[in-house]
């Protein structure tokens, strides 16, 4: 890192995307060429092309060392801090060596970089009562916990509610209405922390909302888009996981439905049989699912779709009503694994965040497997077996 | 090369036309598939969504089972879900020998156990993975009979196979989320960079919310269509299920036409390779890129295809 920083000044052209809604004008793209040291921030490309160029350019910044959270931006299409993101990698990773620098997505530009947070990202933290509904009584001292569920709920607490998520959400892109990845994070934060008292109605009211908790579309784009690691999108996964396991909630948007449906078919079949995961996500998660009148309603909705696929031969009629499976001693084995998982008086969950790896260990089979291939450089079996 | 083949369940359900165009495909690329039709669903996310060791043993039993493929380079998979759901368990597996351990004495029942014995380790690739990174680029070019001139292909990658960055293994070095395009151009086509190439199918949320789910699906096709594309071609049959299955549903909830045929990874491979469309299952999509595209012009035959 020191020849990093011994590096002298270079020239960055950055290209930015400008805005003033009272203006009314259209957006526009204008480009300043600034000079810094390569280990040196957007941010402070930025400030200088504001000092030296153009003093109108709008950006919003305070602490300068990903702390605050205040300066969100996207470099070259991808959500980041500006701070936190260092010239020579932003121009590595341009297009055209020109650095693009834009607002944030899913919120409401105010000013060229500064996007309106109020209006969607802290409605929506708002929305799901961010604080402590303390347990009853409140003890004198203070709440003895495990360390293991504290150490857990400290990666949510992690956030430094830059937006970043919020930004880039694709359920949101298409679903404004949509809880989203940050204020979901902030929600473990308080149903995972033992000292709340209140986690099933947190979760009732999540799982009820047709916009909430089941209406995230599993992208990963929030895991990327995180600047602290706080894994937006697995502490979904979670809350999911506690509402329908731990607290028995079925909500009205087939969330537990298809969750169940999915597992108790693998569990019979071994591999996914599609026709039928449909009427029981909708019905109930029986053989008698599509009898329901929700599973009717949806079945009868999708007769076109069927019929198309069965005229192209995609689907076949013995397809629909039986289901493929896998030969049946293994189908054996992997219904005792169910058996024996799912009847544990708790889940087993790992969590890396908690855990920890073990020294290396994917190296170790990362650097054989690439010997096994023939191609003892290849990082890219490295990556794979991570 | 020998492969443990892992086929996932689309491929064998709705999205036949993918699991019989790899079959065609392997021999052309000296692939020998061996499948592992004793392996189960990876969860596709939602069994570990469910409970997350399950989905882990699950997987765990599928690499213990590849891992007994006598003289397999690796296991290769032909579905973006199925690379990601597996490379998700996989880095929860190899991370803690304690959990691995765990999760053996599960599977000990069955006499199995995955390792990260050097004798036998797993590395577990896409077939689009394996095409750049074992067959190379070069080596697929000096193949390509049928060049793909002329064809406007967008690339639709699926969330799974790219993102996490860093648990798929993408870096400078390996721009794993720009193999697609590399692969167009090595059979000729011209990529077609659209705004949705690598966003969301919306497939995972089609029970719970049709609407959101099939505005993703439509927008990106029309953001395809937009940018001319004649075609797309996926890595992910799930999202097949969203982008050709449901498309005339997608086209009524964004209110246009879309019409955008949507091509499986061996399937483009398979025509520059000189299969013919009808045998790589193009007549069993929905839209049909048999009717919409006129390969007598657009795939121009140079060598004596």
């Amino acid at each position: 890192m020191a020849e990093a920083h011994d590096r002298p000044p270079e020239k960055f052209t950055l290209r930015m995307r400008r805005y003033d809604p009272e203006s009314g004008n259209a957006p526009y793209w204008d480009e300043h060429t600034v000079e810094l040291e390569p280990h040196r921030s957007v941010l402070e490309a930025v400030l200088q092309a504001k000092d030296r160029f153009d003093g109108s350019i709008g950006i919003r910044c305070s602490c300068r060392q990903a702390i605050c959270g205040s300066c969100g931006i996207r470099v070259n299409g991808e959500p980041a801090l500006a701070c936190h993101t260092h010239l020579d990698a932003a121009k590595a990773g341009a297009r055209d060596g020109v650095i693009e620098i834009e607002p944030m997505g899913n919120m409401p530009v105010l000013k060229d970089l500064i996007v309106d947070m109020d209006a969607v990202h802290w409605k929506k933290i708002q929305r799901v009562t961010p604080w402590l509904l303390a347990k009853q009584p409140v003890p004198e001292r203070e709440y003895i916990v495990s360390k293991d569920s504290m150490v857990d709920v400290t990666q949510t607490m992690a956030c430094i509610q830059c937006g970043a998520c919020v930004s880039d959400c694709l359920a949101m892109e298409v679903d404004p209405g949509f809880i989203g990845p940050a204020a979901l994070a902030k929600a473990y934060r308080f149903v995972g922390d033992p000292r709340d008292d209140e986690p099933f109605e947190r979760l009732n009211d999540l799982a009820q909302d047709p916009q909430g908790l089941f209406d995230c579309t599993h992208c990963f784009k929030c895991v990327q888009a995180c600047p602290k690691d706080v894994n937006p999108m697995g502490q979904i996964m979670r809350l999911r996981r506690i509402a329908t396991a731990d607290h028995k909630i079925v909500d009205q948007n087939n969330g537990a439905r298809h969750e169940a449906a999915f597992a108790s078919l693998i569990e019979n079949n071994g591999i996914l049989w599609e026709a039928e995961l449909i009427p029981r996500s909708y019905g109930g998660n029986s053989w008698f699912g599509k009898f329901a009148p929700a599973a009717g309603k949806e079945l009868v909705a999708s007769i076109p779709t069927a019929i198309r696929g069965l005229l192209r031969g995609k689907m076949t009629i013995p397809k629909i009503l039986k289901p493929h499976k896998i030969p049946s001693q293994d189908l054996k084995a992997v219904r005792s694994i169910y058996e024996r998982i799912e009847s544990r008086p708790e889940r087993y969950e790992l969590n890396l965040y908690i855990a920890g790896e073990d020294e290396a260990p994917a190296a170790v089979a990362a650097g054989v497997a690439s010997e096994a291939a023939g191609n003892q450089a290849d990082p890219a079996t490295e990556g794979s077996a991570q | 090369m020998k492969v443990a083949y892992w086929p996932g369940c689309v491929s064998r359900g709705f999205t036949p036309e993918l699991h019989g165009s790899m079959a065609k495909v392997a021999p052309l690329l000296d692939i020998e598939l061996v499948e592992l039709d004793r392996a189960c669903c990876t969860g596709a996310g939602v069994i570990a969504e469910h409970n997350q060791e399950l989905a882990d043993t699950l997987n765990a039993r599928t690499f213990a089972l590849a891992q007994q493929v006598e003289g397999a380079a690796m296991m290769m998979n032909i579905c973006s879900t199925c690379q990601g759901a597996q490379s998700e368990c996989q880095e929860r597996l190899d991370a803690n020998s304690e959990y691995r351990a765990h999760v053996n004495s599960t599977l000990a029942g069955e006499g199995l156990s995955y390792d990260l014995d050097p004798a036998r380790p797993l590395t577990n690739k896409n077939f689009l993975w394996l095409l750049v990174e074992e067959i190379g680029l070069d080596a697929l070019r000096a193949k390509v009979r049928r060049p793909l001139t002329n064809l406007k292909v967008g690339p639709f990658y699926g969330c799974y196979i790219v993102r996490p960055r860093e648990r798929l293994g993408i870096d400078a070095e390996h721009p794993r989320d720009h193999y697609l395009e590399q692969v167009i151009d090595a059979l000729g086509g011209t990529v077609i960079e659209y705004a949705g190439m690598r966003k969301c199918c919306g497939f995972p949320i089609i029970t719970m919310n049709k609407e959101a789910s099939l505005k993703q699906a439509g927008r990106h096709l029309g953001d395809a269509v937009d940018a001319d594309a004649d075609c797309l071609v996926t890595p992910c049959p799930l999202c097949h299920l969203n982008l050709d299955l449901q498309q005339p549903v997608a086209a009524g909830v964004v209110g246009r036409e879309l019409n955008m045929p949507v091509l499986h990874l061996p399937q483009l491979v398979g025509l520059a390779l000189g299969l013919e469309p009808k045998d790589l299952g193009l007549a069993r999509h929905i839209v049909r890129p048999t009717s919409v595209i006129d390969w007598s012009v657009s795939v121009v035959a140079s060598a004596a295809a």
